[in-house]
C-alpha cells in the first residue's frame, strides 16, 4: 500500500468536500483551489522523483484493498509508464486553470472551484485505477462536473451543449460498461493487471472482438472518433476557458488511456481484428478534422476541430498494434494535452479582450496589438500543427511511422494507405493553422472601436456577475474596467494603432500559467526521449499479448 | 389439530398491527387531536417493528410457523411464514420507507386539513401487509398480504378529500387495483385447480407433474404476472402511475412508489423464484419483455413531463423496469440483483420525496419551474435532491445509484440477456436527461419579478426524513456491500 495515489485522490476531493461547510461562503475560492490543485501537484512531483524509471512496465506505488466484494470491486491503484505522465499532466493543468482563475475571478468561484477539484479527483483516479469497474467508476466522475462546468459558466449555448455532452458521454459509457462486464463475465476477474499478463487468456476470440467492439465504443465517445465526435465541438467552443482547457487537454485523454490500458491488452485478438477498422476510423478523423478546420470561423470551434484531427493521429497510433506505433500515442497523448491546453488558454485570453473569437471579426494585426498574446498563439499553433523540434511533432511522425510498418497481424498494404492520408493530414492541418495565423496575427489590425461585446454573458464574464447588464452602456462599461485594470500590465500594450482602444497585454498570472506548458512543449519537442523513455518499457508489455 | 405459533417470527406484523388499533383507540380517547402525537405512536410503532426485524436478523437462522406438516402432498414442509434472508431485507426496507413515510405524514398532517387517526391507522395497516407480504409462503397468505398493502393506500389517497384531483386518483387506482386483483384470483385460482396444493414449494413440483395442461399454466403464469405487473406499474399495466401520484398526497405518492412497489415485487420475487421455479422458460421471456417495455415507457413518458411528482411516477416506473430486468435472467441467484435495486432504489427515490415534499406546499402547483434556484433558497435541501437525482440516474456522485445498475448489469450479461443490456443503457442515457434537467434547474438562477416568497423554514419532520434518507443513500454509495451482502 502506498500512501501517494491515495493521497492524490484524497487532497482533491477532501478539498471539495472542505468547500461545502459554511465558513467558505463568499470566501476568496480561487485562492483555496489554487492551494489544493498546489498540494496536489507537488504529490505528482513526489511521484516522478519516486518513480523507479529503471522498471516503468512495472505498476508502482501499487494500493489493493476490498472495496465491494460482492461486485468483486477493488480499491486497486497504481502507476506505471503509461500512467504517469497522464497524471502528472492532469495536476499540471488543474493547478495552471486555477493559476488561470486567481487572475480572472469567475462569477460563483466557490461552485467553480468545487467542481473543478471534483474533476480533478475523477480523472486522475481514471488513471490510477487498476481495476476495470473502479476506472468505470471514476471515468462516471467526470461526467458531472463537466456538465456543470458547462451549463454555468459557459457561453450562451451553454445548456445545449452541456446536455449534448452529458448525454453522448454517458452513452458511451453505458456501452463501455457493457463491455467491462462481458470481459468480467468471461475472464472472471476485474484486476486490470492480471488481465493484462494472462493478454486475454479465457476470452473466446468472439467475446473478445465483442467486447473490443463495445468497449472500443465508449473510448471512442470520449477520445473523441470520427463519427462519434459530434458533441465536442459545442462543448469545447461554449465552456468557459478552464473548461475547454481540462476537456481537451486531459478528459479525452481518459478514452485514448483506455485504449492503451484495456482494450489492446486484455483483448489483443479483438485488437487485431478491429485494428483496420480503427485505423480507417482514424485517418477519416484527421482528414475530417482537418478539413472542418478550414472552414470554421471562430477560433474556438477551429481548435476544438483540431483536436479531432490530433486524436486522429493517437488512434492510428493504437491501430497500429506496433510499439512505435503505440508509443507515439501515448507521445501525442500528452503533446496534446499540453499544446491543446495552452490554444485554448490563449483564445480564451483573445475572446476576454476582444470580446469575440470569430475569426472575421478579430480582423488581423495581433502581432501588433497584443505582441505577447500574439506571438504565443504563433508559437502553439506552430507547435499543434507538428513542427520538428516542438511536442507536436513526434505523436504525428511516429504514428505515421508506425503505420509504414504496422504488426504482422495486419495488412501492409492498407495501413501504407492509411498512412498515406494521414501524410495528407498534417499537410491539412498545416494549412488550417497557418491561414488563421495569416488572418488573425498578421496584418494590420483592423477593429472597430472597443472591444465589440456579442452578448450579456460575454459582458458578464467581463465585469464579473454584479447586477443586470444593459447592452447599451455594455461597451462602454468594459473598455472602463479594461482601462482600470491596465495598472496590472506586466508588458507595456501595444502602440494603439491610429488611435484604436489598447487592450492589455499578457498579465502576470497567463504569464505563469502558460509558461509551463511552453517550456514543456519545448523540451519533448528537443528532447523526445525524455517521455519515450517512460512509456517504451511500459508499451512492450502492453503488446506482449499482440505478439507483433 | 392445533397449531403452534411462533410469535417471534411474527412479532413485526404484530407490532404493526398493534399500533394501527392503538392509533385508532387513542385518537377516540385523546381529549384533543393532536396530530403530532399520533404521528409519534405510529412512528414508534414502525421502530419497534423494525427493533423486532432487526433482532431477528442478529440472532441469524430461519423461522417458521403457520406450517402444515407433509402429508403426502408433496415436498416441502408446507409452511405458510417464514422469516429467511429475504423477509428481513424486505421487512428491513419497508420499515425504513415506513419511518420516512411516517415523518412525511406529520408535515402533511400538520395542515390539519385531514383527519390524523385515520390516516396513521390506515398508514400501518399498509405497512403491515408490506411487511406480512414478503414472509408469505402460500398463494392465499400472498394474495391476502398483498391487499391489505393495496386497499388502505385508496383510502388514504382518498382522504385529501378538499381536492379533487385526490378523489379522481383515488377511483383510478381503486378500479385499476381491484381488476389486477381480480386478474391474479384468477390465475391463482386455476394453479390451485391444477395442483391443488397453494403452498408455495409444493406447487412447483406439483405443475410439472401435471400432464397435458402446459396450455392451462401458461394462462394462469400469465394471470398471476398480470396481476402483479398492476402493482408494479409495469407495462402495459403502467397508465395509472402519472395521475395518481399527482393526485395524492406527497407521502402516499412515496408509499406507491417505494413500500408497495416493494411488496409487488416481493411477491413477485416469491412466486416466480420459488412457485413457478420449473416453469421458466415460459415467464423469462416475458418479464424480459415486459422490463424492456417498462423502462422504455417510463422514461420516454418522463421526458416531457413539467410536474415534479409526474416526472417521478413515470421514472419510477421506469426503475420498475430495471428491478425486473434481473428476473428474467433465469436460474442462479439473480433475483438477488433485483432485490439489491429495490433497497437502494427506495433510499433514493424515498429521499427525493422528502425533498419535494416541503416545496410541493409552498409551490401549489409543484412543476419543475418551481426548483428553479432552489439552491439559492435552501441550499441544504437542494443539494439533497441534486444527489438524489443524480443517484437516480446513476452516475457519481450518486455512487448508490450507480452501483445498483452495475449489479443489474452484471447479471443481466451474465445470463446472456445481450439485448436487454443495450435496451438498458440507452434507457440510463434517456433517463438522465430528465434527472439532469431538474438537477441543473436546482442551480439554475431564481427567476425573478413578484410573487416570490422567500422560503419558508423546512419542517423539522421533513429535514429528518431527507437527513435520514442522505445518510442511508450516502452510506449505500461508500459501502454497497451492506446491500449486497445482505440481498445476497
Amino acid at each position: 500500500m502506498s500512501w501517494i495515489p491515495i493521497a492524490m485522490l484524497a487532497v482533491p476531493l477532501l478539498g471539495a468536500a472542505a468547500l461545502l461547510l459554511p465558513r467558505f461562503a463568499g470566501g476568496p475560492s480561487h485562492r483555496y483551489g489554487l492551494a489544493v490543485s498546489g498540494v496536489t501537484l507537488a504529490l505528482a512531483v513526489v511521484l516522478v522523483a519516486a518513480f523507479d524509471y529503471g522498471d516503468a512496465a512495472r505498476t508502482q506505488f501499487a494500493t489493493d484493498l476490498p472495496w465491494i466484494p460482492g461486485l468483486a470491486l477493488r480499491f486497486h491503484l497504481g502507476v506505471d509508464g503509461v500512467s504517469l505522465p497522464l497524471v502528472v499532466l492532469t495536476a499540471l493543468l488543474t493547478f495552471l486553470c486555477f493559476v488561470h482563475l486567481a487572475g480572472r475571478p469567475p462569477h460563483r468561484p466557490r461552485a467553480l472551484v468545487f467542481t473543478l477539484l471534483v474533476l480533478e479527483t475523477g480523472i486522475i483516479g481514471t488513471f490510477l485505477a487498476l481495476d476495470l469497474l473502479l476506472f468505470f467508476v471514476f471515468f462516471e466522475v467526470v461526467l458531472v462536473p463537466m456538465y456543470f462546468v458547462i451549463a454555468i459558466w459557459g457561453g450562451p449555448g451553454r445548456r445545449a451543449a452541456a446536455v449534448k455532452f452529458i448525454l453522448y458521454t454517458l452513452l458511451g459509457s453505458a456501452v463501455l460498461l457493457l463491455g467491462l462486464l462481458v470481459v468480467w463475465a468471461q475472464a472472471g476477474t476485474l484486476d486490470m493487471v492480471a488481465l493484462a499478463r494472462g493478454g486475454g487468456a479465457g476470452i473466446a476470440r468472439s467475446a473478445q472482438i465483442a467486447a473490443f467492439l463495445a468497449i472500443g465504443v465508449g473510448l471512442a465517445v470520449k477520445a473523441p472518433m470520427w463519427p462519434l465526435h459530434t458533441w465536442l465541438p459545442d462543448a469545447h467552443t461554449e465552456a468557459p476557458t478552464v473548461g475547454s482547457v481540462l476537456l481537451a487537454g486531459v478528459l479525452l485523454k481518459m478514452g485514448t488511456y483506455g485504449f492503451a490500458r484495456i482494450a489492446i491488452p486484455i483483448l489483443p485478438e479483438g485488437a487485431a481484428a478491429v485494428a483496420p477498422w480503427l485505423g480507417a476510423l482514424a485517418v477519416v478523423g484527421i482528414v475530417y478534422g482537418s478539413l472542418a478546420c478550414l472552414a470554421q470561423r471562430d477560433l474556438k470551434r477551429m481548435i476544438a476541430y483540431s483536436s479531432v484531427g490530433h486524436m486522429g493521429f493517437v488512434l492510428l497510433g493504437f491501430a497500429t498494434l506496433t510499439p512505435v506505433g503505440v508509443n507515439a500515442a501515448l507521445f501525442g497523448n500528452v503533446a496534446h494535452g499540453l499544446i491543446t491546453g495552452l490554444l485554448f488558454f490563449l483564445a480564451g485570453a483573445v475572446k476576454d479582450r476582444y470580446g469575440t473569437a470569430d475569426m472575421e471579426r478579430l480582423g488581423g494585426g495581433m502581432l501588433r496589438r497584443l505582441p505577447y498574446i500574439g506571438s504565443l498563439l504563433t508559437f502553439a499553433c506552430v507547435a499543434s500543427l507538428g513542427l520538428p523540434g516542438l511536442a507536436g511533432f513526434w505523436g504525428e511522425m511516429l504514428a505515421l511511422f508506425g503505420a509504414f510498418r504496422p504488426a504482422a497481424a495486419l495488412s501492409r498494404p492498407l495501413f501504407l494507405v492509411f498512412m498515406a492520408i494521414g501524410g495528407l493530414g498534417t499537410v491539412l492541418t498545416a494549412a488550417y493553422f497557418l491561414r488563421m495565423l495569416s488572418r488573425v496575427t498578421h496584418g494590420s489590425p483592423a477593429v472597430p472601436e472597443g472591444p465589440p461585446v456579442t452578448s450579456a454573458e460575454e459582458i458578464r464574464e467581463i465585469l464579473g456577475d454584479e447586477g443586470p447588464v444593459e447592452p447599451v452602456a455594455a461597451g462602454t462599461a468594459v473598455t472602463a474596467a479594461v482601462a482600470e485594470e491596465s495598472a496590472a500590465v506586466l508588458a507595456p500594450p501595444a502602440e494603439p494603432v491610429g488611435g484604436r482602444a489598447a487592450l492589455r497585454d499578457v498579465t502576470a498570472y497567463e504569464l505563469a500559467a502558460w509558461v509551463p506548458l511552453v517550456v514543456l512543449t519545448l523540451l519533448f519537442g528537443l528532447w523526445p526521449k525524455s517521455l519515450l523513455a517512460i512509456t517504451t518499457p511500459a508499451v512492450q508489455a502492453i503488446l506482449s499479448g499482440v505478439g507483433s | 389439530m392445533i397449531q403452534s405459533i411462533d410469535y417471534v417470527a411474527i412479532g413485526a406484523p404484530l407490532a404493526l398491527a398493534s399500533a394501527a388499533g392503538l392509533v385508532l383507540l387513542l385518537d377516540v380517547f385523546l381529549p384533543r387531536r393532536t396530530p403530532g402525537a399520533l404521528g409519534l405512536v405510529a412512528l414508534a410503532g414502525v421502530l419497534v417493528a423494525g427493533g423486532l426485524v432487526a433482532a431477528q436478523a442478529a440472532g441469524g437462522g430461519e423461522r417458521r410457523t403457520f406450517c402444515v406438516p407433509a402429508s403426502g402432498a408433496g415436498p416441502g414442509d408446507g409452511c405458510s411464514f417464514v422469516v429467511d434472508g429475504f423477509t428481513l431485507v424486505l421487512s428491513g426496507l419497508v420499515l425504513g420507507a415506513g419511518v420516512v413515510v411516517v415523518l412525511l405524514s406529520m408535515t402533511e398532517l400538520a395542515e390539519r386539513r385531514i383527519p390524523p387517526g385515520e390516516w396513521y391507522f390506515l398508514l400501518l395497516c399498509a405497512l403491515t401487509g408490506a411487511v406480512l407480504l414478503p414472509a408469505a409462503r402460500d398463494l392465499a397468505t400472498l394474495v391476502v398480504a398483498l391487499e391489505l398493502v393495496s386497499l388502505p393506500v385508496f383510502a388514504l389517497t382518498a382522504l385529501k378529500r378538499y381536492d379533487g384531483r385526490a378523489s379522481e386518483a383515488a377511483l383510478k387506482l381503486f378500479l385499476v387495483s381491484v381488476v389486477s386483483t381480480a386478474v391474479m384470483l384468477f390465475g391463482v385460482s386455476l394453479l390451485y385447480g391444477l395442483t391443488g396444493t397453494l403452498h408455495l414449494d409444493r406447487l412447483s413440483a406439483a405443475l410439472s407433474a401435471v400432464p397435458g395442461a402446459s396450455g392451462v399454466v401458461a394462462v394462469a403464469v400469465v394471470l398471476v404476472l398480470a396481476g402483479f405487473a398492476f402493482k408494479v406499474a409495469a407495462v402495459p399495466f403502467h397508465f395509472w402511475a402519472g395521475d395518481v401520484y399527482q393526485g395524492a398526497p406527497v407521502p402516499v405518492a412515496a408509499l406507491l412508489s417505494v413500500v408497495s412497489k416493494a411488496a409487488g415485487f416481493a411477491g413477485l420475487i416469491l412466486i416466480l423464484t420459488t412457485g413457478l421455479r420449473e416453469q421458466a422458460a415460459l415467464w423469462g421471456p416475458v418479464i424480459a419483455v415486459v422490463s424492456a417495455l417498462t423502462m422504455t415507457a417510463g422514461n420516454v413518458l418522463a421526458l416531457r413531463q413539467r410536474a415534479a411528482l409526474r416526472l417521478l411516477a413515470w421514472s419510477s416506473v421506469a426503475q420498475s423496469g430495471y428491478i425486473l430486468a434481473p428476473l428474467a435472467v433465469v436460474g442462479g441467484n439473480a433475483f438477488a440483483a433485483s432485490v439489491a435495486y429495490l433497497v437502494i432504489y427506495a433510499a433514493m427515490n424515498l429521499g427525493a420525496f422528502a425533498v419535494v415534499m416541503p416545496v410541493s406546499r409552498t409551490a401549489a402547483r409543484n412543476e419543475l419551474d418551481d426548483y428553479r434556484g432552489l439552491a439559492s433558497r435552501r441550499p441544504v435541501a437542494a443539494v439533497a435532491l441534486a444527489f438524489f437525482l443524480v443517484c437516480l440516474a446513476g452516475l457519481p456522485p450518486g455512487l448508490a445509484g450507480l452501483f445498483a445498475k452495475v449489479v443489474v448489469f452484471r447479471q443481466i450479461v451474465e445470463g446472456g440477456l445481450g439485448w436487454l443490456a443495450v435496451v438498458m443503457a440507452v434507457n440510463t442515457v434517456i433517463g438522465l436527461y430528465y434527472y439532469i434537467s431538474w438537477t441543473a434547474r436546482l442551480f439554475a438562477p431564481a427567476p425573478s419579478g413578484p410573487g416570490r416568497v422567500p422560503a419558508a423554514p423546512m419542517p423539522v419532520s421533513a429535514s429528518v426524513a431527507v437527513g435520514l434518507a442522505v445518510l442511508v443513500t450516502l452510506a449505500f454509495s461508500v459501502a454497497p456491500q451492506l446491500v449486497l451482502s445482505a440481498s445476497g
